[in-house]
């Protein structure tokens, strides 16, 4: 991770979504979901570890507020994707995290998979096989805070929060209360970021 | 970690991975597709030099659970009978490109030899080596006890007492501990988890050299049973085939063993309430354990059998799923 000038108040890099942001677009999303679903009823949230897991809970919260059949405590779940990954032969051993779907199962429910950054889609593509063996769901949609582009498989978000055309040497980090202490996107890596480049007040592209 | 030889090499955090990813597997065997995509193309070869029923079909079993290909090499019927050397076989196993090599040898220290010979790049997984080591049957008896002893009777939410170690129980581990590579395995495993471990057997079935591994020693079941209250108690096959001579050569008579070290339902009354009774299997019914002992509701002898799938599938994906190169060209997602 580079250093290099931020806005104030971000360690590196600039923040594009604050927190108020943050809370828009998930409100946002939420009543997407309720609409596109014509209510909650059959709706499942399953976040993709680690913060996928935290807006699946706060998205819940939401869901419930808008349509009190939605039981956050019921409805909600995460899925572990690490042993359907197709890289795991080019990078460490990633630990394998937990799976826990919610009580009544996914079987004819309409499941929302809820991740941070959607980027080449390979997680999204490792989340359907696992969701495949797991069982057969009436639909899946795709709910992700930031659509930061360079897709590499034909996969395409239900609900975005914010679409973010980056380059690929930059990197994009959700930070989240519940594991970062604070909410915010963070976008780094850019040119004026680059260590010994970057003198306060040179423009970001 | 690039093989699994001993226990006594494993540190604590990478024994706490072990039984954590175990842990998940555990989880993935109660779905209906219990098989995951992850060892896709991977081929796994069970070298067994000696005879082996569950510990064979265990490793198949979660090698298969995974995906990889099992080839299952047993010494009777195949080259060996003709007298191919293990170097051979392993360069024929090389050739053959092999992804992990799991080996059971008569020979304590033939896993070593052959991960470190340089005869092949495989992972070696030690199935059990003389009476030196079985490190995945440990595994599976510290994933069990932790199951049962941190994670139930925690009554927290975490039903497999995962991220916990085993700090401050107490393990009697009973029988023939000279020949038990089970005994040395989880001697060191238990140590290294925070275990306190009392050896229990009869004089002549104790190694010389005991005084040095770390854990206590007895020749008195009913005074450990009663007095020392341990949590577990392990029961020790006695192996009969490895006492040359018969039985006779290391205790006067099989019903005598019984009297002094086999685990019935008087010794199970000494137990604590939570105690749980181990067996690494297979048992010999009324010689270390009575029927009685063996069908009580304290065994987990049947629950260890699935556990060891869940552990060899960790021990799997942590020495399979990545390739040495991974460590170095870091590629991002």
């Amino acid at each position: 991770m580079s250093t290099g000038t931020g806005m104030p108040g971000t360690p590196e890099g600039t923040t594009v979504l604050g927190a108020s942001d943050v809370a828009r677009a998930l409100t946002r999303i939420a009543h997407e979901i309720v609409e596109r679903a014509k209510g909650a009823q059959d709706v499942v949230l399953l976040g993709i570890p680690t913060r996928g897991v935290t807006l699946a809970v706060r998205l819940a919260e939401r869901l419930a507020a808008i349509d009190p059949a939605f039981d956050p405590a019921r409805d909600v779940g995460e899925l572990d994707v690490t042993m359907y990954r197709d890289d795991l032969r080019r990078q460490p051993t990633r630990a394998v995290g937990v799976t826990r779907l919610p009580e009544a199962g996914i079987e004819g429910k309409t499941v929302v998979l809820v991740d941070d950054v959607l980027y080449s889609g390979r997680t999204i593509r490792a989340a359907l096989d696992a969701i495949g063996d797991l069982g057969r769901p009436r639909a899946v949609r795709l709910a992700a805070l930031v659509d930061r582009g360079h897709r590499e498989l034909p996969i395409r978000p239900d609900f975005v929060g914010k679409n973010l055309p980056t380059a690929t040497s930059e990197s994009v980090r959700v930070r989240l209360a519940e594991v970062d202490g604070e909410d915010a996107v963070v976008i780094s890596g850019r040119a004026a970021d680059a260590p010994g480049a970057a003198e306060r007040g040179e423009a970001t592209r | 970690m690039k093989h699994l030889l001993s226990t006594a090499d494993l540190s604590k955090d990478d024994a706490l991975l072990l039984l954590d990813t175990s842990a998940q597997m555990a989880a993935t065997q109660s779905r209906e597709i219990k098989k995951l995509p992850t060892l896709r193309g991977r081929t796994v070869v069970n070298l067994f030099y000696e005879d082996s029923t569950r510990t064979r079909i265990s490793f198949e079993t979660a090698a298969k659970r995974l995906s990889a290909d099992v080839i299952n090499f047993s010494a009777k019927g195949s080259s060996v009978s003709k007298g191919e050397s293990l170097k051979d076989t392993a360069l024929t196993l090389h050739a053959m490109g092999a992804d992990a090599v799991v080996v059971r040898h008569w020979a304590s220290g033939a896993p070593a030899q052959l991960a470190h010979a340089g005869w092949l790049d495989a992972a070696v997984l030690n199935a059990g080596d003389g009476t030196h080591m079985h490190p995945t049957q440990a595994l599976l008896d510290a994933f069990t006890i932790r199951r049962h002893l941190v994670g139930l009777r925690g009554g927290g939410a975490d039903r497999d007492g995962v991220g916990s170690d085993l700090a401050g129980l107490k393990v009697a581990i009973v029988g023939d501990v000279l020949h038990s590579r089970v005994a040395r395995a989880n001697v060191r495993l238990l140590h290294t988890l925070g275990a306190q471990v009392t050896l229990v057997s009869p004089p002549t079935l104790l190694p010389v050299g005991v005084e040095a591994w770390p854990c206590r020693t007895s020749y008195d079941l009913d005074a450990t049973l009663a007095d020392w209250q341990p949590d577990a108690v392990m029961m020790l096959r006695v192996q009969r085939e490895r006492m040359s001579g018969g039985s006779g050569a290391f205790f006067p008579s099989p019903l005598e063993y019984t009297r002094y070290f086999g685990l019935d339902g008087r010794r199970l009354a000494l137990l604590p309430e939570h105690a749980i009774v181990l067996h690494p299997g297979p048992m010999n019914r009324g010689l270390e354990i009575s029927a009685e002992a063996a069908d009580s509701d304290r065994a987990v002898i049947v629950e260890q059998v699935a556990n060891g799938v869940a552990v060899r599938m960790a021990a799997l994906y942590l020495l399979l799923a990545h390739t040495e190169a991974a460590h170095t060209e870091g590629t991002s997602l």
